[in-house]
Order: C-alpha cells, then structure tokens, then sequence
C-alpha cells in the first residue's frame, strides 16, 4: 500500500490540495502557540504594568527575583511534592485495577469498570469542591470521624498544612486514576492470550507473569501515562485554586496558581514576573516532552 | 458461579468503585437537603431541592450560564474537530517529506504549557476585541496537536484505492473529503467530539481570564465563585455543581465508549 501510494504520480491541484488541508490547523497553531510563547520570552525581561512595559534594569531582573521569591520556592517544592508522591501510587493502582478487570473469568466486569471510570466525567472545578464540602471543618467527613471516636472535635483539614497537602493528593487519585486505568486496559487487551498461556505451561506463577510479562509488554503505556500526569500536575492550577485556595498561608499553592496571582490576581498585573515564572514551567514541560520523545523514539 | 479465588479481587473493585461514585451520590443528596443537614452528616435525599434551586437563582444567573457553556462547547467542538479532521487527514493521506517535517514542528506546541501562553494571548484577545466571546474562549484550544495526531492516526486506515476510485470519477480532492472521508470516519468524530466538548465545558483557567463580563462566564466559573465567600450555603453550592456535572456525567453515560477511544486518541 504504501509504496503504491509513493508510486503514484501526484498532480499539481492535488499537492496544493493537500497544502491547503494543513493550513487552517497550522496558522493557527502558529498563532495561538509558537508566536505567544515566543512573546512570553520577551516580556519575562520586562518590568511595567500591562499598558507600559519597558525592558526591566538589570534584563534580567524578574529572573533574580525569582530566585529570592519564597512563595514561589514553595509553589514548586508544592507541585513536585504532589508529583512524587501521586503519580506513582496514582499508576500503580491504574494498572492493578486494569490487571483485575482484564480478567475473563470477572463477573460486573462492565459495572466495575464504569465506576472506576466515572470521576472523569466531573469537572476539575467540581469534584474540588465536592472535596472541599467533604472534608470541611463541618463536614461529612469530620461529623463520620467524630461519630466513629477516631477524632474527639472536628479537625482543619484544608486549614492544616499538611493535611490540606494530603486532600489535594487523595482528590487527585480519585479523579485521575480511572482515567489512567483506561490506558492500561487498552494495553492489556492487546497482549494476546496465548503469550499468558504459554507461561502458564512453562509454569509461571500469576506475580512471575505479571512482573515478566505484562509488566514489559505495558511500558510504553506506563511511559506515556506517566509523562501525561507529570505534565498534568506540573500544570494544577484549578484544584490549587477551589480546593484549597492554595491556602493556608501559601502551603498548597501551585506554580500555575501563583502566576495566575501574579498576572490576573486581585489587582497586581504583574506581567514581566509572570511570565519569568511561568518560563521556568515552560523549561520543565519542554524537558519532559523531551524525554518522551527520546522515549518514543525507541519503541518503534 | 462466582470463581472462589476471585473474591479478594471482588472486594477489592467494589471498595474502589463506592469510594469512586459515593461522592457524586453525595453531590446529588446535598443537593436536596439545607446546609445545616448537610453539615449534620445527612448523607440521604432531603426535600429542599427547591429551595437550594431558586436561592442559587436569586443570587446567580444559572441559566444564563448553563447557556454560555452549552454554546462555547458546542461552537469549540464543530470547529476543533473539523480544522483537525482536515489537518490529520491532510498530513496522513497527502504526506510528503515536507509535511512530515512540518507535523513534527507541530507536535512542538505540545511542550508548551497554556500557563506561559496566557499573558500573550489575553493581550491579543484584548487587542482584537475578543474578550468575553466565543473568539476568545475557543481560538486558543481550536487547533491541538492531540486532535490533529487522532485523525492522523486513524487515517492510516483508509483505504487509499477508494479515493483513486473517485479521482477517476472526477471528485475534487475536498468533495472526497467531506462526502468519503468523513462519513466512514464517523466514529473517529464521535470520539474526538466527545472528548473535546468535556475539555471546552470543564475548561477553568483560560475562561476565567478572558471572560471578565459576568454575562459571558461559563458554569466552572459560576460555581467556583458561589464558593468564594466566607460563609458557604452546602446545599446550593451542590445545587450549582449539580448542574455542572450533569451535562457531562448523560454525555459519559450515553458515549462511555467513545469517551474512552478518545481519551486514549492518539495512542494505537
């Protein structure tokens, strides 16, 4: 088929056609893309308000703010700090539930899965607040926890540093990990059945296949779901936002809340410093996409 | 019947589906009770829906709101899959080294992430008068390279013989699109609609920066500001995310499958 394809002489009307397919999507991504971040870059090394920019004294200046700027130290220490710790347990439990529901011998196997996979249909916004009812000081699970004995008064969760840390992670979990689990399914359903029996007969046990089998033939999906996530929490803004409101004291802001503050946030227009920050954000995607290229490129 | 050795596993799936659906039950019961039971701990249906409904009437235009978000998504999801469609099928069906060359450069946007393009962007909206409309909300996120790589992906398929076939008959090159390529490639749409609407309805960060006109907000941004305030009314908070939610809970309900081909897309 494809050298066929190559063979074919291909007219004059038919190349511009092709041309001409490609254009609306790439001036546009052009446009909405590559020449604003390109922009960003330049006003990084401005310091003014929105209407006058001038080029900030010493240029660099915005960028040496950073490095003396605490909040935004925590905003990252925060988003790497939900990134270590709930991805991994976010695809190891992906794909433990995905190794259980490929199972044909399960029963409810559509029921379960439909379940696991519902928090994706809820808004970022909603299941923050949703979390954030939840686990108010008056709240469901404080008057349970009360009830039970465990707790003798209500406790702060989202005023407590610590714990409020801990609600965005368990939040993230429930949202992401059914979506995560998709990909795993897809993995495992084209993992033929015969390569599973032909352990069974060499005599594997169920953990031996699992860890020498599934596990190798799933690496590119671990690869990608994981690239996804970090790029994902690298990114967290809206649960930073509603859940939390990145309180307290700055303790569970994120790098993308704090440069929303700075740009957007009550009143401070801070464009120049914004968009130094948000270049160090830009330096951590591009690196991993980086990754995900080189790691790509040796699957095919 | 059920296999003995598959209890745990049972157990197991059924824990993690109550913790993942109880609180979209709550959300639902709340809804109906006043925030004093909601506080309470009462985790059943209670009778105050309508009240929960018209105070959050009284101090917010819900359906106004409902509105905006059902015409943003809807207008961003004809679009955006039509400008992809065009592309994907454009580099897959008509590649040459060139176009080749240009879908890699393309596939650059993907490292950038929306928090650095948002200043520049927003001056542009402001520049061409675009803020607090559809322009604004959608230009942005009409073109991704996520879109563009799913039609690609799922052109690789389509039988080449057949627009041979219909050139000998004379058929434009963008007739074979519109009248051949996209009827067979209906559920490569249904996917890419499907997943595009719930990110253009759950989108948060971009409307709030470039929709300022409360008339233009969408439901994300209704909903996060009903929260704002010292004291939180539960009961209408949830009424308001009710309404939210449900949208794309009937669209995952109805669609799950292609929900699920195209949240995986790109990825054969």
């Amino acid at each position: 088929m494809e050298k066929k394809k190559r063979g074919m002489s291909i007219t004059a009307k038919q190349k511009t056609a092709g041309w001409l397919f490609l254009t609306p999507a790439t001036v546009l991504l052009v446009i909405m893309s590559f020449y604003p971040i390109i922009q960003a870059v330049f006003t990084s090394f401005k310091t003014g308000s929105s209407a006058n920019m001038q080029w900030a004294n010493p240029l660099t200046y915005n960028y040496s703010r950073m490095f003396a700027d605490t909040i935004f130290q925590t905003a990252m220490k925060n988003t790497f700090l939900y990134l270590i710790i709930q991805v991994p347990i976010m695809l190891v439990l992906a794909m433990l539930l995905a190794q259980l529901l490929n199972n044909k011998d399960l029963k409810f196997k559509g029921f379960f899965r439909t379940c696991v996979f519902l928090p994706c249909a809820t808004s970022l916004v909603s299941y923050s607040l949703i979390f954030k009812s939840l686990f108010a000081t008056q709240g469901l699970i404080n008057t349970i926890l009360v009830k039970l004995g465990i707790f003798a008064e209500n406790y702060n969760f989202l005023g407590t540093p610590t714990s409020a840390k801990v609600i965005i992670i368990l939040a993230l979990l429930w949202r992401w990990t059914g979506y995560n689990m998709v990909f795993f399914l897809a993995g495992l359903q084209n993992i033929e059945y015969s390569v599973y029996e032909a352990a069974k007969i060499d005599g594997a046990s169920s953990w031996q296949t699992f860890w020498h089998i599934t596990v190798p033939l799933l690496k590119p999906t671990i690869v990608m779901t994981a690239i996804m996530s970090i790029n994902g929490t690298l990114q967290l803004f809206d649960e930073s936002v509603n859940l939390t409101s990145g309180g307290p004291a700055n303790a569970t802001i994120t790098m993308s809340h704090y440069i929303y503050n700075n740009s957007f946030g009550n009143g401070v227009a801070n464009f120049g410093y914004a968009s130094a920050l948000s270049f160090i954000v830009f330096i951590f995607v591009a690196v991993l996409a980086f990754i995900n290229m080189k790691v790509g490129d040796t699957r095919d | 019947m059920i296999q003995r050795r598959l209890i745990p596993s049972y157990i197991f799936l059924s824990i993690v589906s109550f913790i993942s659906v109880f609180p979209l039950f709550w959300m639902v019961t709340a809804a109906t009770n006043n925030t004093v039971d909601v506080a309470r701990g009462k985790i059943w249906f209670g009778d105050q829906a309508a009240v929960n409904l018209s105070n959050l009437l009284a101090g917010q235009d819900l359906w106004g709101a409902l509105g905006n978000s059902f015409f943003y998504a809807g207008v961003q999801t004809i679009v955006a899959i039509f400008v992809c469609s065009l592309a994907g099928y454009g580099f897959e069906l008509y590649h040459d080294k060139y176009k080749d060359k240009l879908f890699s450069v393309l596939l650059l946007a993907m490292m950038v992430p929306a928090v650095a393009t948002m200043i520049p962007l927003f001056k542009m909206m402001a520049k061409c008068g675009f803020l607090n409309t559809v322009w604004a909300f959608m230009l942005p996120t009409i073109s991704t390279p996520f879109l563009i790589m799913m039609f690609r992906q799922n052109s690789r398929n389509f039988p080449v013989d057949v627009i041979e076939a219909a050139r000998i008959d004379g058929l434009s090159e963008f007739k074979i699109f519109f009248q051949m390529y996209m009827p067979i490639q209906r559920s490569t749409y249904a996917a890419a609609a499907v997943i595009t609407f719930m990110n253009s309805w759950n989108a948060y960060m971009w409307p709030r920066v470039v929709m300022t006109d409360n008339r233009a907000q969408t439901m994300p941004m209704l909903i996060a500001n009903l929260a704002a305030g010292y004291t939180v009314d539960y009961g209408m908070l949830m009424m308001g995310v009710l309404f939210c939610t449900v949208p794309t809970i009937i669209i995952f309900f109805i669609l799950q499958k292609q929900f699920a081909e195209g949240i995986t897309g790109a990825v054969k």
